[in-house]
């Protein structure tokens, strides 16, 4: 018999037992890391609803020298502007994925999924500084515009930085699709093309959906390049040509003015209330695409 | 081996066992002779695996199970609280259906347990590697191939290095679920020439792969059907006259 | 031909069109920046401190702070990452409280990088008081890459098979002694391949690190990790947005500078990934 007692015992329970309770502490910090955000979100952004009223926030004007806090214009840009990426993406990023995964020859997807992961590699901050001396003199010269930083060419970009999420969850989808629909359809005399639209993705549809709400979430809460490229013009956007005019959104208006403002003044204390919608709507967001996410896993018995 | 000299090393009570909500065994009672090869043999699903793997707790790993009844070992309930299961674990080693080498070398696979064990000194580890290749008839083919990668080892001698890694505890107990099921005829003879060796030091329990080797290698064996002891006979008695109707259908090959 | 195969020729030409749409604009970007950022490039640049309002001179104290972010994060964000992973993937049993905190991960993979900027400013800089320091920076950075590494090791971890667990118990290892020897070392260079993509992000972010570390003009190196410090993003940004006059070819240097370190990241990661995945033994 091996002699192992001797240095078995108390010692190595001991380990075991601290090493386990340090691995669950952590393993739970991420719950902790949202509370603490949220919490501090909070903190600083509540007295915003006691300092500033109602009507002032929900007003259709920001001019915060004035201390005219009106939210609306912020949160309307937001929306725009992620709404026209998001329409720009979503067959782009879609039809990309099933290209990768259905149609494209070996050597194209060679090519295609590295340079996918070298554009969710791009900082922000690199886009931005692109739009803005390439892009936007462009858009300036050839629409006709009075300046080439606008909502739209916010868009524009805002789409490139959400391409790569959308693309790799829609694979994933994709993914998910059993052979046997595929081998199925085509059995039953379907062109490939037939079975890709009819059959691969409808079945895929939610997994689709789930990109588009992760791609809203990416997009919303981007900052630099909104910053950068939209022109930070804090006015409503209700008539049909403010797509092609400068708009401010939330994430610019926190990051442009944070710097600042002093600590503890009403225009501090908005800004976090900023934050707060913008934890809160992606916050929503990813739930939501995570609902589907789960779906998915229980389905597919993971342990 | 046979007449009255034997000792029990494991004794199993009226055990119950059911995962899932599916009863896995029913109030199962057997004693297991020390120095013999012990053989668990029947149809597939009948529980014997689920048994060999409660003899060292590794169903413990497992979530949503139910046990009721009591398996003893030289007398001592294995299950009672404060038990070392690591320790249990060392005395009672296991090798698995197909062959397991651990990522790393031959030496590394050996040395495994004894390190976590605690053992560090060179010359006892070189010692125990030596040792146990030899016990599991493996010496001699790879002794120049200490360092080289397990997984280049052949399916049999990889079989062989999982005997030898249990062995390296020096473990009173010996479990082996049908550790030939993936091996050619050849590399099957080598393992059941090897286990002919240790049953003078260790206790087997033998799950087979074939009843022919059920026949082969078995002191004493049992039949299990369906979570149900049927019939456990000590001697080979049960191969040529069975008691029990199903287990002589089962041998003479009309079911199963 | 019949009309069928002509619908399935267009619809093929429209994805592949769409690929091209996505791809072409991305090395575009990266074409234009390397081709007007190389005339910028020079040892100088890399190693000089900015002068003359940064309009001379180079970016070193940048790429100093950046590098020195990108360890800050890692040192707080790879064990808590790596911890929380072991948990889900080894120790976590399905139930309420492993749901809450999958959730918990997806939703910090969600919010936005300047929320992130909010609370460090609020938490570390304010209610901390370790002001605007490489420490509130490289904390702020770890809370906003760990979902990134945890779902990476978790992946690596998980792919290990459930059989070496079973074998490394049944030679009387404890569970921990089963992770450490194997599980680990197996999922080592997921793990790290993880990481990397994780430190990429901080690397690369801006919004962060705006209220919590960056300083706009700061030409000398950092001295404490409660300094703050220059950063190659706010840097850019700053040069692009913030400074009139100034020359195109620093702009144009700096976001080649800052775009080859993610890059490089990223082809480190790829590589890792794919060298280990030929040479696994399962």
């Amino acid at each position: 018999m091996l002699d192992t007692k001797s240095t078995d015992q108390p010692y190595r329970k001991w380990v075991e037992f601290a090493i386990e309770s340090l691995i669950r502490v952590i393993g739970f910090s991420s719950i902790g890391f949202v509370f603490l955000i949220f919490l501090f979100l909070m903190r600083e952004g509540l007295t915003a609803l006691l300092d500033v009223s109602w009507g002032n926030l929900l007003g259709t004007r920001w001019y915060p020298i004035l201390d005219i806090y009106g939210v609306l214009p912020l949160l309307l840009g937001s929306i725009l502007v992620t709404l026209i990426a998001i329409l720009i993406a979503l067959p782009l990023g879609v039809g990309t994925a099933v290209f990768v995964r259905e149609v494209a020859p070996g050597w194209a997807r060679e090519i295609l999924k590295p340079m996918i992961e070298v554009m969710a590699g791009i900082p922000s901050v690199v886009l931005g500084f692109f739009g803005m001396t390439l892009l936007a003199p462009l858009f300036l010269k050839y629409l006709g515009l009075a300046t080439g930083l606008t909502a739209f060419t916010g868009s524009v970009i805002l789409a490139y930085m959400a391409l790569p999420t959308i693309i790799s969850v829609a694979e994933d989808a994709l993914d998910a699709v059993p052979k046997s629909y595929r081998d199925a359809s085509l059995a039953m005399g379907a062109t490939q093309w037939q079975t890709i639209w009819r059959v691969v993705i409808p079945a895929a549809r939610s997994g689709i959906l789930t990109a588009i709400m992760l791609g809203l979430g990416r997009a919303i809460g981007e900052t630099m390049l909104v910053m950068m490229v939209t022109g930070n013009a804090g006015r409503m956007p209700l008539t049909l040509d403010s797509l092609f005019r400068p708009i401010r959104t939330m994430t610019a208006t926190i990051a442009a003015e944070m710097g600042e403002v002093a600590q503890g003044s009403s225009h501090y204390h908005v800004l976090f209330a900023l934050g707060i919608i913008l934890f809160l709507v992606t916050f929503i967001i990813n739930l939501a695409a995570a609902s589907a996410i789960f779906r998915k896993r229980r389905r597919g018995g993971l342990r | 081996m046979s007449g009255d000299k034997r000792t029990t090393k494991i004794e199993i009570q009226n055990l119950s066992y059911a995962y899932g909500g599916n009863l896995a065994l029913r109030n199962v009672s057997l004693e297991i002779p020390a120095n013999e090869i012990t053989v668990f043999f029947g149809p597939a699903g009948g529980g014997k695996t689920t048994l060999l793997r409660l003899i060292n707790r590794l169903n413990d790993l497992l979530d949503g199970t139910e046990m009721s009844g009591n398996i003893y070992m030289d007398g001592n309930d294995i299950y009672a609280p404060g038990t070392n299961i690591s320790e249990l674990r060392r005395q009672v080693g296991m090798v698995f259906a197909l062959p397991l080498p651990l990522p790393g070398t031959v030496r590394e696979n050996v040395e495994y347990g004894p390190r976590l064990a605690g053992l560090r000194q060179k010359n006892i580890l070189e010692e125990i590697v030596y040792n146990s290749l030899m016990q599991a008839a493996l010496w001699d083919e790879i002794k120049d191939r200490l360092d080289s990668p397990a997984h280049s080892l052949s399916g049999g001698q990889q079989q062989r290095l999982c005997i030898a890694r249990s062995l390296a505890l020096t473990p009173q107990v010996l479990l082996l679920d049908e550790p030939t099921s993936g091996l050619d005829p050849i590399s099957t003879g080598k393992v059941e020439d090897s286990l002919y060796n240790l049953k003078e030091k260790y206790t087997i329990i033998l799950v087979p792969h074939s009843i022919q080797q059920a026949a082969r290698t078995a002191d004493s064996a049992a039949f299990f059907l369906m979570g149900e002891l049927v019939e456990y006979s000590l001697g080979k008695k049960i191969f040529t006259n069975a008691r029990d109707k199903r287990s002589e259908e089962y041998i003479t090959g009309r079911f199963g | 031909m019949s009309r069928r195969h002509w619908a399935q020729r267009a619809g093929f030409s429209l994805l592949a069109f769409s690929a091209l749409m996505v791809v072409i604009p991305i090395l575009i970007v990266i074409g234009s920046i390397v081709m007007r950022g190389m005339s910028a490039m020079s040892w100088e640049f890399l190693t000089q401190m900015p002068r003359d309002g940064m309009k001379a001179g180079g970016i070193f104290p940048a790429i100093v702070g950046t590098i020195l972010l990108m360890i800050g994060t890692a040192v707080v964000a790879i064990p808590v990452g790596v911890g929380s992973a072991i948990y889900l993937s080894e120790y976590a049993r399905d139930n309420f409280f492993t749901r809450s905190i999958r959730l918990a991960i997806v939703n910090l993979a969600g919010i936005p990088s300047v929320v992130y900027g909010l609370f460090g400013l609020g938490l570390f800089v304010i209610f901390l008081q370790f002001g605007t320091s490489i420490l509130s920076g490289s904390l702020t950075l770890a809370i906003m890459t760990l979902p990134i590494i945890i779902s990476a090791a978790e992946e690596a971890l998980r792919s290990v098979p459930t059989e070496f667990r079973t074998v490394s118990a049944s030679l009387g290892g404890t569970k921990w002694q089963g992770i450490r020897k194997i599980v680990l070392p197996q999922a080592l260079p997921g793990i790290i391949t993880g990481v990397i993509l994780g430190l990429l992000r901080a690397a690369g972010e801006t919004a962060p690190i705006l209220f919590t570390v960056a300083a706009f003009f700061l030409p000398k190196l950092p001295e404490s990790v409660f300094d703050q410090t220059m950063a190659l993003p706010y840097h850019l940004y700053v040069i692009s947005t913030q400074v009139p006059g100034m020359p195109l070819e620093i702009q144009y240097g700096t976001a080649l500078v800052l775009l080859v370190l993610v890059l490089t990241l990223n082809l480190g990661a790829s590589i890792l990934r794919s060298y280990f995945r030929r040479r696994r033994q399962w």
